[in-house]
C-alpha cells in the first residue's frame, strides 16, 4: 500500500503580500467570500451551512434533549457537548479520521466561546449537542464553525442573549491582516482566532500562536472588532432571510 | 469524565468580597505570585528534568531524546512532542485514562509557547539531514493540582529543557553530551477574573470562583507568543490590553528568577 513517493511539500511563496495587496488579492482588512445558510438540514433541530473562502463547514444542532450516559447530567442546567470535527478529505493530505488532539482543544474552546450566551439554566438534566463538520479547510475553521454553531443555535431555537460571531487574525510578511487563508496561515508569523459577543464588545475566544508585539497585537485586536462586526451582520441577515422565506412560503 | 471540584456558596461569596476589598484569601495581591520553588535534574535518567512548586502546586517535567526521523516539511529540524497526564494522585477529579480535553489543552498551550517563541533551537538537533534528528519528548507530570497548572506546567517545562543535555554518546553519536541550544526562554503567566478583577496565579479556591482566565505567553523581548482564553466567561475587549500589559511585566520578572535558579544550578 505504502509507496516511497511522498506529496510535493508546497514552498513558500517570496511574498504574501506585494505592494498592500495579498495572494488572493485581498487587502489587509479584507474578508473572504462569506455565504452562509441557516435551516440546511432535515433531522437536526438547526442546522447553517457556511462557506467562507474554500472553507465549507456545516453545523448541526440537537437538543435540548436528554442526556446519555446519564451521569452527565447536571441538576440546574443544560450542558453543552460540542464536536468540533474535520473530514479526512479536507486538507491537503488524508488525515487520519476520527478526533485528534488539535480537535479536541478547538472542541473545547468554542464549547467555552458560545456557552456564555446560551441560556442553559432554562432546560435543566438535558444536553444540546452541537456538531461542526469541516468538509474543507482553508484556515479559520474554529472561527467558521464557531459562526455558523451560533447561527444553528439561533435556527434551533435555543434561548440565546446574543450571537456569536468569530474570525481570525494574524500577521503575515510582517503585516498584520484580517482572515488568514491557507497559505497565509502556513507560512505566516502568527494566527489569532477571536470570538466576540459584538453587541456588549465581550471576547469568548481568544488564542495567539505564533509571535506578536504588543502593538501588534492591539492593531489585531482592532481588526478582529471589526471583522466580528461584519460577521455579526451577516449572521443576523442570514437568520432573517431564513424566516421571510419562511413567511412567504 | 472525571467529577467537577465543588465550591462552597459561602466560600465562593467569601472570596468575592475579599476581592472587591482588594484582597485575596491567601493575602496576597492581585498580581501576585505563590512563592515558587524550581528543583533542577531531580530525574536522573532523563536527558532534563525540573519540578516547579508554584504555593502547592506541584509539577515535574521531563525530558526525552530520541533519534527519530524529521517531519518532509521540515527535514532537517528537530521535533517536540509535549504531552501532559493529569494523574490521579494530584487530585480527586483527575481519573485514569487517556489525556482527557484539559489534559490536552494544557500541554497544547504549554508546546504554543515554546514552538512560538522558537525556545529551541531546532536546527541545531539535526543529524543526518532528511533521515536522522533528535525527537524531544517534553512529559509533563501533575503531582499535586492546586490551581494554576498551566504555569506551573510550563515553567516546568522550559526549566526542565535548560537543564537538559543532548545525550550524544548514548546514541553512539561521535560527539560529547552538550547542553541543549536554546534560543529563547518563554514564560507563560496567566490570571483569573473574578468581579472585574484579574488576580495572577490563582489557586484553586480561585480557580472555581473565577468565570475565565487568561494565559498569555511571552519572550525576552517582550513580545507575545501565545495567548489562551479558558473558561466559559467572557473578558471585556477594552481589559485585554491592560491584562497583556501586566502580563509582559509579570513574565520578565519570573523569567529572571527561573534564571538566577538555571544560572546557580550550573556553576
Amino acid at each position: 500500500m505504502q509507496s516511497k513517493r511522498e506529496m510535493k511539500i508546497e514552498e513558500k511563496p517570496e511574498r504574501l503580500i506585494v505592494d498592500g495587496v495579498r495572494l488572493d488579492g485581498r487587502k489587509k482588512d479584507e474578508i473572504r467570500p462569506i455565504k452562509i445558510e441557516a435551516g440546511v438540514m432535515n433531522r437536526a433541530d438547526g442546522s447553517c451551512y457556511i462557506e467562507w473562502g474554500k472553507n465549507k463547514i456545516i453545523a448541526a444542532v440537537y437538543g435540548p434533549r436528554e442526556v446519555h450516559p446519564r451521569h452527565l447530567q447536571e441538576t440546574y442546567r443544560a450542558i453543552i457537548r460540542y464536536r468540533y470535527n474535520m473530514a479526512s478529505f479536507a486538507v491537503d493530505e488524508r488525515r487520519k479520521p476520527g478526533p485528534d488532539r488539535r480537535s479536541i482543544e478547538i472542541s473545547k474552546v468554542s464549547r467555552e466561546a458560545i456557552e456564555p450566551v446560551l441560556m442553559l439554566e432554562q432546560y435543566p438534566r438535558s444536553s444540546i449537542d452541537v456538531f461542526v463538520e469541516v468538509l474543507q479547510a482553508d484556515a479559520g475553521t474554529r472561527a467558521a464553525g464557531i459562526t455558523a454553531a451560533s447561527v444553528a443555535l439561533a435556527d434551533a431555537g435555543i434561548p440565546m442573549k446574543n450571537l456569536v460571531s468569530a474570525i481570525s487574525v494574524g500577521k503575515v510578511d510582517g503585516e498584520v491582516v484580517l482572515d488568514l487563508d491557507k497559505k497565509e496561515d502556513n507560512f505566516g508569523d502568527a494566527d489569532m482566532p477571536v470570538a466576540m459577543i459584538v453587541d456588549s464588545g465581550d471576547v469568548t475566544l481568544l488564542q495567539m500562536d505564533g509571535v506578536l508585539t504588543k502593538d501588534e497585537f492591539m492593531e489585531a485586536l482592532e481588526l478582529a472588532k471589526k471583522g466580528c462586526k461584519y460577521i455579526y451582520d451577516i449572521q443576523r441577515e442570514c437568520l432573517i432571510s431564513k424566516y421571510k422565506k419562511v413567511n412567504s412560503d | 469524565m472525571s467529577s467537577e471540584d465543588i465550591l462552597s456558596e459561602i466560600r465562593r461569596d467569601y472570596i468575592y468580597r475579599l476581592i472587591r476589598n482588594g484582597e485575596r484569601i491567601d493575602g496576597r495581591k492581585f498580581d501576585e505570585y505563590r512563592n515558587i520553588d524550581i528543583e533542577l535534574g531531580p530525574i536522573e535518567r532523563a536527558e532534563g528534568s525540573a519540578r516547579v512548586k508554584i504555593g502547592t502546586t506541584d509539577v515535574l517535567a521531563g525530558v526525552k531524546m530520541q533519534i527519530g526521523e524529521p517531519f518532509p516539511d521540515t527535514p532537517n529540524q528537530g521535533v517536540i512532542i509535549t504531552n501532559a497526564e493529569l494523574i490521579p494522585l494530584a487530585s480527586p477529579t483527575f481519573e485514569p485514562g487517556p489525556p482527557d480535553e484539559n489534559a490536552i489543552e494544557l500541554a497544547r498551550i504549554v508546546d504554543r509557547g515554546i514552538r512560538g517563541s522558537n525556545a529551541i533551537d531546532l536546527d541545531k538537533l539535526c543529524v543526518d539531514p532528511g533521515n536522522e534528528v533528535w525527537i524531544i519528548f517534553i512529559d509533563l507530570h501533575i503531582l499535586d493540582h492546586n490551581g494554576n497548572l498551566v504555569d506551573a506546567s510550563s515553567l516546568a517545562a522550559i526549566a526542565a529543557l535548560l537543564n537538559a543535555k543532548v545525550p550524544n554518546t548514548k546514541f553512539g553519536i561521535d560527539k560529547d553530551d552538550e547542553r541543549l541550544a536554546m534560543n529563547d526562554v518563554p514564560i507563560t503567566t496567566t490570571s483569573a477574573e473574578i468581579d472585574k478583577n484579574y488576580i495572577f496565579d490563582p489557586c484553586l479556591d480561585e480557580e472555581n470562583a473565577a468565570n475565565v482566565e487568561l494565559t498569555v505567553i511571552t519572550t525576552s523581548k517582550g513580545e507575545l507568543c501565545g495567548m489562551q482564553k479558558t473558561g466559559i466567561g467572557k473578558i471585556p475587549v477594552d481589559t485585554v490590553p491592560n491584562i497583556i500589559d501586566s502580563s509582559i511585566n509579570m513574565g520578565k520578572k519570573l523569567r529572571e528568577m527561573l534564571l538566577k535558579v538555571v544560572e546557580g544550578n550550573r556553576i
